[in-house]
Formats: structure tokens, sequence, C-alpha cells
């Protein structure tokens, strides 16, 4: 059992668990991820690891309410135990001096995205990061993108905080500045990262990304994962989770991330029908 | 009395009622049948029975004491080789090997033996097995076993009746490996069998973490250095799914088996949405392949809600490699046989859907390296299954994780651990290893037989180490 030693919320229905777990704390590098269960009937939800404590012997998680396990996840309070915690899964990020490097982070993607912009830092890179989100209230980490980046810059869909456009325009105006840029990072929503891809690819800068396709065991065994790169299947949990962008079928990962709406939203009602009845229960 | 030519039949669930429910599909025999079927037995001197055993129970001495209705001796007999007999009872393809060799099966049918086995391992576990904890020595050596399926449970069991202090390391969060994820819970049920009988091991004193990567969360070099392991067991199994390397394999609707049978048997996706883990089955279901995992993953769909599972299998019926009991068992329950039969492409619709599998008939040729006739396919005889799921059940290679950790451990050209076949040994001192990730994939029982032998060179090595 992992103890849930600090839960915070950074935006509506983005939470923070830090959860003790010595061993994996112990081995995590950047880039790499956990796999979780909240329950005996829960699902295996797999998250990448937002930062990790190996003094405390803490991963740091943060996660999206968005379908009903992460929802259940997100009901746990500090103190609590998730009841099953592996990793550190996939491989970490290949991480040297390449001179300039850009980091974008979309919407969650800036968690996964930090300690890849911290380790580039202290490799002694130049670190430029661009984090994105819808609007300013679910923006999330800025200080602390802020603390490991020579230049930050706040993108929002809507405006009300940074730049008013996706996180590809200021991408783009570096690519075209006299900056030689060694290397680009980007974490986020698969369309997010399928533009940065297209944004880089006529520049021909290196540019990774970190899927998190739909995943089972994430050790190779089921297959689940499996994503095109280069015309070659690779299984984002031990081939990756980080991949040339340029490389990547974006439309077939988009397609399979489809695979089990229906499904969610079914065992969102049940959970929603259970909690009602729940409720029910104790007011008698 | 005449000696009967014919196995008692065992018991089962109607073929109609089973294909929908994920209970037993054989329900073991009764006391009065077990009798009578240990009766069968000659109590030949020499029990031809034994050697097909890969390890090597003393079936005629158990098959005694059931006969004299002795279950609690029987169970004793049969636990001094085995840790997990409820569990070969069911699994094992006794007619390849015990069984093959009765003397009975000259004339007639085997004795039933993994019927017995069955019936007596299910027996003592319903009464209530009491399992005295071992009394370890103070200066107990430590052995850690990668993985818990069949082959490391097997070592676990042996090397701790032996005295060792034996910790397993499971990447999952339920110890038992193919037992839990692969093997269906119609062909063999996990709460009540397979965690019962590894409870066991962890009554005798065997510990098991859970939730543990070697080569991640530990290697197998830290487990020997900093965590004072005085020798390692490999038991990582085939766990890396094979794809076909058609157009369409990554259209929504087509899973590896594995994947397929993880969801439904580890995860419990068959009591969705009360437990998370969706699947998705549709209408029509095609499974490519031929072996016991193509089996389970055709009829765990038609249990899922599938009106139509093919098995579509691209050589003869006398070629299929499942055993005959699950070949028997999946055309009781209506899976439709697409013999001689290749897919060629999966073909789907603009939202990335399975629609169909495209498919060539084949025909058989000259026998190819394996001794089996060659299929070649048939000019123009293209056609599409309609389906809108595939399952692909064509075989698993090794998981690399270990292998790819580990200094100093030599792995063969398909990325199996170069281990020796009796003993286990690998290049790396103190290191062994056994079952699928040496074999490549094969059965429970054949793990359990390269654990044992593994088990007593283990013993042997960790003896001279200590006289040191």
């Amino acid at each position: 059992m992992y103890k849930i030693l600090v839960k915070q919320q950074l935006a509506p229905s983005v939470q923070l668990f830090e959860v003790e777990a010595p061993l994996i704390a112990k081995k995590a590098k950047p880039g790499q991820f956990v796999i979780l269960r909240v329950n005996d009937q829960g699902e295996r939800i797999p998250l990448t690891i937002a930062d990790f404590n190996r003094e405390k012997g803490s991963v740091t998680l943060i996660f999206q309410e968005v379908g009903a396990s992460t929802v259940e996840l997100g009901r746990l309070q500090q103190g609590d135990f998730l009841l099953d915690l592996v990793g550190p899964l996939g491989k970490p990020t290949h991480i040297e001096k390449f001179g300039t490097v850009v980091c974008v982070g979309g919407g969650i993607g800036i968690a996964p995205v930090y300690p890849i912009a911290r380790g580039l830092k202290e490799a002694g890179n130049e670190v430029i990061s661009i984090i994105g989100a819808r609007s300013e209230d679910i923006l999330i980490y800025e200080e602390e993108m802020a603390a490991v980046s020579d230049q930050l810059i706040i993108t929002t869909d809507d405006g009300s905080k940074g730049i008013k456009a996706l996180v590809t325009q200021p991408l783009k105006e570096l690519l075209d500045s006299d900056k030689t840029i060694g290397l680009v990072v980007a974490i986020g929503p698969v369309i997010m990262m399928k533009f940065v891809a297209e944004t880089t690819r006529p520049y021909g800068v290196p540019t990774v990304v970190s899927l998190n396709p739909i995943m089972v065991d994430g050790t190779g065994m089921c297959g689940g994962c499996r994503v095109s790169v280069g015309q070659e299947n690779k299984f984002a949990c031990v081939d990756g989770p980080e991949f040339d962008a340029h490389k990547v079928d974006f439309e077939s990962l988009m397609a399979r991330q489809r695979m089990y709406k229906p499904h969610e939203k079914q065992h969102s009602e049940y959970i929603a029908g259970k909690r009602e009845e729940g409720c029910k229960c104790h007011s008698h | 009395m005449s000696l009967s030519l014919n196995k008692n039949p065992m018991p089962e669930q109607e073929p109609k009622v089973r294909a929908k429910n994920f209970a037993e599909v054989s329900l073991g025999y009764t006391e009065e049948l077990a009798k009578a079927e240990a009766a069968r037995c000659l109590q030949c001197k020499a029990a031809p029975c034994r050697k097909g055993c890969p390890v090597q129970v003393d079936i005629p001495a158990f098959i005694k004491e059931v006969k004299e209705g002795n279950m609690d001796v029987a169970i004793a007999k049969i636990k001094e080789v085995n840790s997990l007999p409820a569990v070969c009872g069911r699994v094992c393809p006794q007619e390849e090997q015990c069984e093959k060799y009765c003397v009975l099966a000259k004339r007639g049918e085997a004795v039933g033996i993994g019927r017995l086995e069955r019936y007596v391992a299910d027996t003592a576990r319903n009464k209530g097995e009491s399992i005295a904890a071992i009394d370890y020595a103070p200066d107990a050596q430590k052995v850690a076993v990668i993985g818990s399926g069949p082959a490391g449970l097997a070592v676990a069991g042996d090397l701790a009746k032996k005295g060792y202090k034996v910790t397993i390391f499971e990447a999952l969060h339920l110890p038992g490996g193919v037992l839990m994820y692969g093997i269906p819970e119609f062909r063999l049920p996990k709460d009540e069998v397979v965690q019962v009988e590894i409870n066991n091991l962890r009554k005798l004193g065997v510990e098991i973490v859970v939730n543990a990567v070697i080569g991640s969360t530990f290697t197998v070099d830290e487990l020997m250095e900093e965590e004072g392991f005085d020798a390692v067991f490999i038991g990582t199994g085939a766990g890396l799914p094979y794809f076909m390397g058609v157009p369409g394999e990554n259209l929504n609707g087509v899973y590896s088996a594995n994947e397929f049978l993880t969801r439904c048997n580890l995860m419990k996706a068959y009591r969705f949405p009360e437990c998370g883990t969706p699947i998705h089955v549709g209408k029509k279901v095609a499974v490519v392949g031929g072996g016991n995992v193509a089996m389970d993953g055709a009829r765990t769909a038609l249990r899922l809600g599938a009106d139509r599972s093919y098995i579509v299998y691209r050589r003869s019926e006398a070629e299929l490699p499942a055993r005959l009991e699950e070949i028997h068992h999946a055309k009781e329950e209506g899976i439709d046989f697409q013999f001689l039969t290749a897919p060629t492409a999966v073909i789907g619709n603009k939202d990335g859907w399975v629609t169909g599998l495209q498919c060539v008939r084949m025909e058989l040729g000259e026998p190819d390296a394996s001794g089996r006739r060659r299929p070649i396919e048939i000019p123009n005889s293209e056609f599409v299954l309609e389906v809108d799921t595939v399952i692909i059940a064509i075989g698993q290679g090794p998981n690399p994780l270990v292998q790819s950790t580990t200094k100093g451990l030599d792995t063969n050209k398909k990325g199996n651990i170069a281990a020796h076949e009796e003993t286990g040994v690998t290049s790396k001192p103190g290191v062994f290893a056994g079952g699928d990730i040496v074999t490549g994939a094969a059965t429970v029982i054949l793990a359990m037989g390269a654990g044992k032998k593994a088990a007593a060179a283990i013993d042997s090595y960790l003896q001279e180490k200590k006289a040191k």
C-alpha cells in the first residue's frame, strides 16, 4: 500500500498527489511512468511521473479527472492509500547537452515536462519552455517551470494569461529566430503533439514526444500500447514512452485513444449510480 | 468385475449453458467417481506413467490412496513433488504426458490421472489444509525468484521446503503469472484455486512481493549485491506478444491474445462496469491461431457475448497444437473453425474500427522443418470474413526486461535466456533460469518441471557456497 502524503488541487479537476514509494523514488528518472490501482475492482492507470524526491522516498503524480477511474482516484484524500503502484516503467528521457532546447507542455502534459526540463537544465542546456492551457485557471506548474527555464512562454486559448495562441505559434517564432535549437520536447494532448511535430518538421529539429496510449500491464506483455513509429510497431510501455515525433503515426494513435469511449461513459454512470446508492444508505 | 476400457467421464456444465458464463466448465469427480476411476489403475510396478510426468509425481501411490479413501495421504504423496496439484490437474496436457504411457492406453483409455489429481487437490482444499510454517535456520540462505508463474512457484515451493528463504518478485499486482492473466476463469478459477494454492506457499513462508519489475524496481545485480540474495532464479515467461505483420493490425478491435485474456482474466473485464477495465467484443470475433491460447480466446469471446466466434488456422485440424480436450470443448460450445485459412489483412472503416479479416485459403504441401505439412496459398482464394474483433494468438516471445538489464547474462538469437536444460544454470554465476523464458512458449507443467530441476541445482550450488 502506498500512502498519499500530500494532496493538492492544482486546477479544477486537476490533482497532485505526492505518494510514498521509496523504491520507485530511488530509481525514477525524467520521462518514466508508473501504473497504479485505486482499489480491487480498479483499472491499471498509467501516469507519467511529475517529480520524485529520493530523500523523502516519494513520487509526485498529477492527473486530470477525465473518466470514472481518475474521478475515483481524485476522491482519495491525504493519508489514504493507493492499493497498487508499480514503476518506474518505460525508458527515461535521453538527457545530454544539446545547447538550446525547447520544452513544450500542454494542459496536464506540463507536469511530465517539468522533470525533463529540469534534467535538461541541469545538463547545461539553455531551456526555453512553452506551456499552454485553455485558460489561466487550468494552467498548472507555472512557477515550477519558471524555476527550471531560462525563458518561459505562456499561451492560453482565450488569452486570459500570456499570449492568446496555441503553443505552436511561439514555437514557430523560435524556430524562425537566429537561435539554433538542438531539441524540442513536447508533451500534451495527442493533437498538440502532432502539430508540434508538423511545426518542427520543416526545420529538421529533432523532436521528442511522450505518448500515453491505452495500456494494461506496462511491461511489454499485452501489446495494447502499440504505436506505429516509422512504419514499425513499437510498444510505448517498454520501447517508449518517448519517440521521435517525426516518425509517429498520430492519426492511428488518436483513433486508438477513442477505443473505449462508450465504455468510459458506461463506467462513469455505473460509478455515479453506486455512489448515489451509497449516499442513500448513509442517510438512513 | 471387468475393467472398463473407458475413463469415467467428468461431469461438466452443458455446452449451451457454459458458453454464456465464466464458471468452470468441468465440475470434477464425486468421491464415488474418483474411487471408481482409481480402481481402474493396475498399480503396475514399472509405473510407466511416472516417466511422462515432468515433475515425477508418484502416480500409482496416490491413486492407491484414492481407491482406499485415504485422501490425506493421497494429497501428501502428490505434494511431495508438486506444490500446485489443483492447477496441474486442470491444465496439464495429461494425454501427452503421464496418461500417454499408461498401460491401459494400449487397449482403451488411460486412467484419468489428471482428473484424479484434481479431485484429490480439490478435496484437500475444500477441507481446509493445515500448512505448517517452515522454521528457518538463523543463517538460512536467501533466494530471489523473478516471476510468479508456474516455473517460479515450483522453484519457490521446493526451495522453501529445503529451508531456504525465498522471495518471489512479481511485476503485476497479483501473483500467478499466466495462471492469472492467461488461462481463463472457466478452465482455472482464480480466487478459488490459483490464489489458494499460492497462499499455501505463503503459509510455508515464501514471501511474495507484487508490483516489483525486475530490471527496473531492482536489477538482478542489485538483488545479489545489495539485497543479499545468494541465488536468483529467473522465470519471467513468454510475455511479448507476436503480431502477424499484416496491414490493419493497429485498428480498433484488434487485440493480442495476451491483452484480450489479461483484460478478461486478471482485470475481470467480464464484470465490467463493476470492475473498471473495459473490453470490446462485438458480434463476430475471429481468433487467429490454433493453440490452447487461441481456444481460450475464442471461448472467452463467446462468453463475453459474441454471437459468432471463429478460429482461423492456416493448417488443418490434424495439426492444431491445442489440447484435444480444449478443441472438443470449443467445438461443443459452437466455435466455428476455419481451417486452412490464413489472414492477409485486417480491414477497417474510416473511424479506425475493424470490419473484417481478409484471408486466403490454403492447402497442405510437403513437410517443413517442424515435420508438419507446409500450408501453401491457393491462388485466387481470397475472401473476407466479416468480424468486428480480431484476436491474434500466434505465439509470444521472451520479455526482454531482465536480460537487457543484467550484466553477463547470455541470450540466444531469439532473445531467450541461455540456460542448461537440466539445471537452469546460466552464464552468470548464481543466476538460474527456467520455463518459457528459456524454452519459448510451452506448457505450465514443463515450466514447473524446469523449476524443479533448477531448484535442485540451486540447492547444490548454495550448499557448495556455504561450505566454502
